[in-house]
C-alpha cells in the first residue's frame, strides 16, 4: 500500500469513556515522546461527567515544536463503540483505526489490539492504558526505552511499575504488524525539559509571584490551580481554603491582602459573576488582588468542560462604579506562568485588581517546555511600617498611597467600602469624593504604561495587514500564518487586553486592514479595540462551538483572505 | 463616653439618640480596655448597616467591607496573621440575612474570632423593613400584613453547627453583657455574641421596656458544656434567656492550616523560597 507523503509528525487521537484513564495515557505518551527527544502537545477534551460519556485525548508529536491543535488524525485508538461514532468525523480515509476485536469485530479496516485479553494476561484491566502506549511506540518504530523512562517517572512503587513495564512490552509486541508505520526519529532527550499543563503553569506563576493565600470555590476549569496550590500549601507556606461560595472567596482574598498576604482567587465565569461585588470593593478599598478567570462557554452553566473566550467583557466591565483594573491573557504555558507572576507585581504596585484570563483549552493542554525562568529575588509586597497618624489613603504619586497593614508599625489601618477620606473614615463631602475618584483613576497610568505587558508581533515589521488575537489562540495563528504567509501580514498577540498600552495602539494604527480572531461569537476584543481606539476592524474570525481553533481551520481562513 | 481612650474623639456618630448601638459601642470599648488589648493588634471587621458603623467610632484598625461579608475577610485576616485579635461585628440583617451562608460556614471553620451581632429585629439603615430575626406579625411598610416568616434563631443554628461559643446578651444589662463579651474575646475559637438592642426609630414593638420584660438570665444550674440543654434553652421564646449558652474547646481553623505546620510567622513576613520552587517545578513536570 502506498502511503500519502506526510511531514514527520504524529497525530493520535484516543477515545473512550471517562474513568478509563485517558488523561494518564496522554501524560505517559507525552513523557515518552519527550524521552525520545521529540516535542509534544496533548489536548484533553472531555464531557462534564465523572464516568461514562465519550472523551478524547489528542497527541501531537514531532521533531519540531508543536503548540497547536491539528485536525489531522494519523491514528485513532478506540476504547469503546461510542468513541467510534464520535471520532469518525475527525478521521480521514488514511487514518489507522485501532480497537479491540472483542468490541469492534467485523468492522472493516480496524487494526486489532486485543486489549481485554492482553491486559488480563498481565494482571488486569488497569494496564490497558499502558498496553496502548506500548502498541503506539511500535507504530513509530521505537524500542521500549523512552516508554520505560516515562513509566518509571509516572508510576511509583515496584509492583505497579513492574506490571506496567510488562504491559508495555505486551502492547509493543502486539504492534509488530504495524511496526514503523508512522516513523518518527528518536533522539537524545533535550536536557531539563518538562511537561506541564496550563493549570500547573498558573499555579507555579502564582508561587513565583509570591502568592501566600488562595481562597476559592471549585469550578471547572479553574479548580486545577486551587488543587495544585493546595498540594504546595505545606512546602511553600500557602494558606489554602475552599470557600463556601465565590462571594466568600473574593472577600477572603481582600481580607488576606489587607493583613499582608498576597492572595489569589481562581474561578470561572459563573463564579466570577458572583464576585462582581467583591471586585468593586477591591476598587473602593484600593486593595491589590489577583483573580484567575478560567473561561468556559456560557451563558448559564454552558459547556462546563469546554473552551471559549467569552468572558472578556465581564472581566472588563463587571463591578459597579469606576476604578482601575488590568486584564492579562496568556497564550502559552510560559505566558501563563509569566502573566500570573507579573499580575502579583502589578496588583501590589497599583493597589488594584488584576485578572488573568485563561481558558479550558490552555489549562487542560500539556506540552514540553523549558523550566520557567524564576525571578532573581523573591518578590516582596510594597508594605510600609505605619506611624501614628497614618492615613491609608493619603495622596501619593500616580494615586498610590503607601500601604500599611495591621500589626506592622504604630499607625492604624482603616479601610471602608463607603466613600472615605484619606484616613479611611466615611465621608459624604463632595470635594473629597471628587479627589478620591481622581486618585483612584490616576493609578490606571501605571497599568497602562510602566507595568503593562507588551503585545508580541509575529511577522514583518512593515506589515499592512494585521491579524489580532489574545489568549490561547496565539499558537494556532502563528503556525497557520507560517504555512500560509500572506504578503505584508503580521500577527499581533495581545498578552494584556486591558488597558491597551501605547505600543499596542501604535501597532493597530499601522495596519490598513485589521482582522480580529477570537474564540467567541460576537467579537468582544474587537469591540473593546473599537471602543478604546476608534479603529476599524475589517474582519472578525470567530469560533464558538466549545473547541479551540485548529491550525487547519485558520489556514482555511487565511486562504480565503488571500483570495480577496 | 467620648472620653474613653478606645472611642474616637470628635467622630460624627450617625446613630439616633437613644439607639442601642451607643450602649454597645461603650460596652465594646470598655471590654477591649479591660482586656488590655493592644489597639495596634486589634482589627474590627464589619459589613454595612447602622451596627456596621461601630468600628468607625473606635480607635483601632478596621475593615469595613460589604453588606453581609464581614466574616470571610475576618477569617482571612486571622488566617494571614494569627497574632491579631479579630472581631467581626454587624447587625442581624447583615450577619443572618445577606451573610447567612458565611455565618454557617464560619462556624464550621472555627477561626479564633469574636462575632458580635447587634440584634434589634429590624432593618434600620434601609428604614424599617423586617429582618431575619423580626417576630411573626411584626408590621412594617414592606411587610404590611405583618411578618409571615419564621423568625431566625441564631443561637439554635449556631448550636446545631456545634459552634464553640454561643451567647446572648442584652445591651440594657451592662454588667452581664460586658462579662459575656470578655469571655467571648478570651475564648479560643469562633464565639457568637448575639446582643439584643432596641431600635428606637423603626421598631416600636421590641423596645427597652419590652426587652426588660421578656428577657431573663439563664438559670443558675445551666451547664454550658451541655449542648442539648443549651439547644433547649436557645429554643425558649418566653423569656429570651441571656448568658453563655454553650462553650467548647475545639481545634482552631488557622492553627490547622498546612501553611503554619512548620512556620508560625504571619504571611507578610514570608518570601517564596526560589530554590525550593525550582525543585517543585521539576517535580511537577
Amino acid at each position: 500500500m502506498e502511503l500519502p507523503s506526510r511531514p514527520s509528525e504524529l497525530n493520535v487521537v484516543l477515545g473512550g469513556e471517562a474513568g478509563q484513564g485517558l488523561q494518564t495515557i496522554g501524560l505517559v505518551l507525552a513523557r515518552t515522546m519527550l524521552a525520545g527527544g521529540l516535542h509534544v502537545m496533548v489536548v484533553n477534551e472531555f464531557m462534564s461527567r465523572i464516568r461514562g460519556g465519550s472523551n478524547s485525548v489528542t497527541l501531537r508529536a514531532a521533531p519540531h515544536a508543536v503548540r497547536a491543535l491539528s485536525d489531522r488524525v494519523d491514528c485513532c485508538v478506540l476504547f469503546d463503540r461510542d468513541a467510534l461514532a464520535r471520532l469518525r468525523g475527525r478521521c480521514a480515509e488514511t487514518t489507522v483505526l485501532i480497537g479491540d476485536p472483542k468490541i469492534f469485530g467485523g468492522i472493516e479496516g480496524m487494526q486489532p489490539l486485543p486489549l481485554h485479553e492482553l491486559s488480563a494476561q498481565v494482571g488486569g484491566g488497569l494496564h490497558a492504558n499502558t498496553l496502548v502506549c506500548g502498541f503506539l511506540v511500535r507504530l513509530i518504530g521505537w524500542d521500549l526505552g523512552p516508554l520505560e523512562t516515562a513509566l518509571r517517572r509516572t508510576f511509583s512503587g515496584e509492583i505497579p511499575l513492574e506490571k506496567n513495564l510488562a504491559a508495555a512490552r505486551a502492547g509493543w509486541e502486539s504492534g509488530a504488524p504495524l511496526h514503523g508505520r508512522f516513523p518518527l526519529p528518536m533522539r537524545a532527550a533535550l536536557p531539563d525539559r518538562l511537561i506541564l499543563d496550563g493549570s500547573q503553569s498558573v499555579a507555579l506563576g502564582a508561587l513565583a509571584g509570591g502568592c501566600t493565600f488562595i481562597g476559592s470555590y471549585p469550578m471547572s476549569p479553574a479548580t486545577g490551580v486551587l488543587v495544585h496550590l493546595a498540594q504546595q500549601a505545606r512546602e511553600h507556606g500557602v494558606v489554602v481554603e475552599q470557600a463556601e461560595d465565590e462571594i466568600s472567596a473574593i472577600n477572603m482574598g481582600l481580607g488576606a491582602w489587607y493583613a499582608g498576604a498576597r492572595a489569589l482567587v481562581s474561578t470561572s465565569g459563573g463564579g466570577f459573576d458572583l464576585m462582581a461585588e467583591g471586585l468593586s470593593l477591591c476598587g473602593a478599598i484600593e486593595s491589590p488582588l489577583v483573580i484567575h478567570l478560567a473561561q468556559r462557554p456560557g451563558p448559564g452553566t454552558g459547556l462546563p468542560t469546554r473552551t471559549e473566550q467569552g468572558d472578556l467583557e465581564i472581566a472588563r466591565y463587571s463591578g459597579h462604579g469606576e476604578f482601575p483594573r488590568a486584564l492579562l491573557a496568556p497564550g502559552s504555558p510560559e505566558e501563563a506562568f509569566a502573566c500570573t507572576a507579573h499580575a502579583f507585581t502589578m496588583a501590589d504596585a497599583s493597589q488594584s485588581p488584576v485578572i488573568v484570563l485563561t481558558d479550558q483549552y490552555l489549562l487542560d493542554s500539556l506540552c514540553d517546555l523549558d523550566p520557567f525562568p524564576l525571578p532573581e529575588t523573591a518578590p516582596e509586597s510594597r508594605i510600609v511600617p505605619t506611624a501614628a497618624g497614618y492615613q491609608r489613603f493619603a495622596p501619593g504619586p500616580d494615586g498610590v498611597s503607601p500601604r500599611g497593614i495591621p500589626g506592622f508599625g504604630t499607625g492604624l489601618v482603616r479601610v471602608d467600602s463607603d466613600e472615605h477620606d484619606a484616613a479611611g473614615r466615611i465621608t459624604e463631602d463632595f470635594a473629597t469624593r471628587t479627589a478620591m475618584v481622581d486618585k483612584r483613576l490616576a493609578k490606571m497610568r501605571l497599568l497602562q504604561e510602566e507595568l503593562a505587558m507588551p503585545p508580541r508581533l509575529h511577522g514583518p515589521a512593515g506589515y499592512r495587514r494585521l491579524l489580532v488575537g489574545w489568549g490561547s489562540t496565539a499558537a494556532a495563528v502563528i503556525e497557520a500564518l507560517a504555512q500560509v504567509p500572506l504578503a505584508q501580514t503580521a500577527f499581533l498577540h495581545c498578552v494584556q487586553v486591558y488597558p491597551l498600552s501605547a505600543v499596542l495602539v501604535a501597532h493597530l494604527r499601522q495596519a490598513a486592514r485589521l482582522i480580529v480572531i477570537e474564540n467567541n461569537a460576537t467579537g468582544q476584543f474587537a469591540r473593546l479595540l473599537r471602543a478604546e481606539t476608534g479603529c476599524t476592524v475589517a474582519a472578525q474570525w470567530h469560533k464558538y462551538n466549545g473547541l479551540a481553533f485548529s491550525v487547519e481551520e485558520l489556514i482555511a481562513l487565511l486562504r480565503e483572505e488571500e483570495k480577496r | 463616653m467620648s472620653e474613653h481612650p478606645w472611642i474616637c474623639r470628635g467622630c460624627d456618630v450617625a446613630w439616633c439618640p437613644g439607639c442601642g448601638n451607643h450602649g454597645i459601642l461603650k460596652l465594646v470599648a470598655e471590654t477591649l480596655a479591660e482586656l488590655r488589648l493592644d489597639p495596634q493588634r486589634t482589627v474590627l471587621v464589619s459589613g454595612i448597616g447602622q451596627a456596621a458603623k461601630l468600628p468607625q467610632y473606635l480607635n483601632t484598625h478596621y475593615f469595613n467591607g460589604l453588606h453581609g461579608r464581614a466574616l470571610p475577610p475576618a477569617t482571612a485576616i486571622k488566617a494571614s496573621n494569627p497574632q491579631l485579635t479579630v472581631i467581626a461585628e454587624s447587625g442581624d440583617g447583615d450577619m443572618y440575612g445577606e451573610g447567612g451562608n458565611h455565618f454557617l460556614h464560619c462556624i464550621r471553620r472555627n477561626p479564633d474570632l469574636t462575632n458580635i451581632v447587634h440584634n434589634n429585629m429590624v432593618y434600620g439603615l434601609t428604614k424599617g423593613q423586617a429582618s431575619p430575626t423580626s417576630q411573626r406579625g411584626f408590621v412594617t411598610p414592606l411587610q404590611v400584613g405583618g411578618v409571615i416568616l419564621e423568625s431566625f434563631n441564631p443561637l439554635a443554628v449556631a448550636l446545631a453547627l456545634d459552634a464553640s461559643f454561643v451567647a446572648r446578651a442584652y445591651v440594657g444589662n451592662t454588667g452581664e453583657a460586658r462579662a459575656i463579651l470578655q469571655a467571648a474575646i478570651r475564648h479560643r475559637g469562633y464565639a457568637l455574641v448575639d446582643i439584643l438592642q432596641p431600635c428606637v426609630t423603626f421598631n416600636k414593638r421590641n423596645t427597652y421596656q419590652w426587652f426588660a420584660a421578656h428577657t431573663a438570665p439563664l438559670p443558675d444550674d445551666h451547664d454550658p458544656a451541655d449542648r442539648v440543654q443549651a439547644f433547649a434553652r436557645a429554643c425558649e421564646e418566653e423569656p429570651l434567656r441571656l448568658g453563655i449558652f454553650y462553650r467548647k474547646e475545639k481545634p482552631v481553623f488557622e492553627e490547622q492550616l498546612a501553611a503554619y505546620a512548620h512556620d508560625l510567622r504571619p504571611l507578610f513576613e514570608r518570601r517564596v523560597d526560589l530554590d525550593k520552587l525550582a525543585g517543585t517545578m521539576r517535580a511537577m513536570g
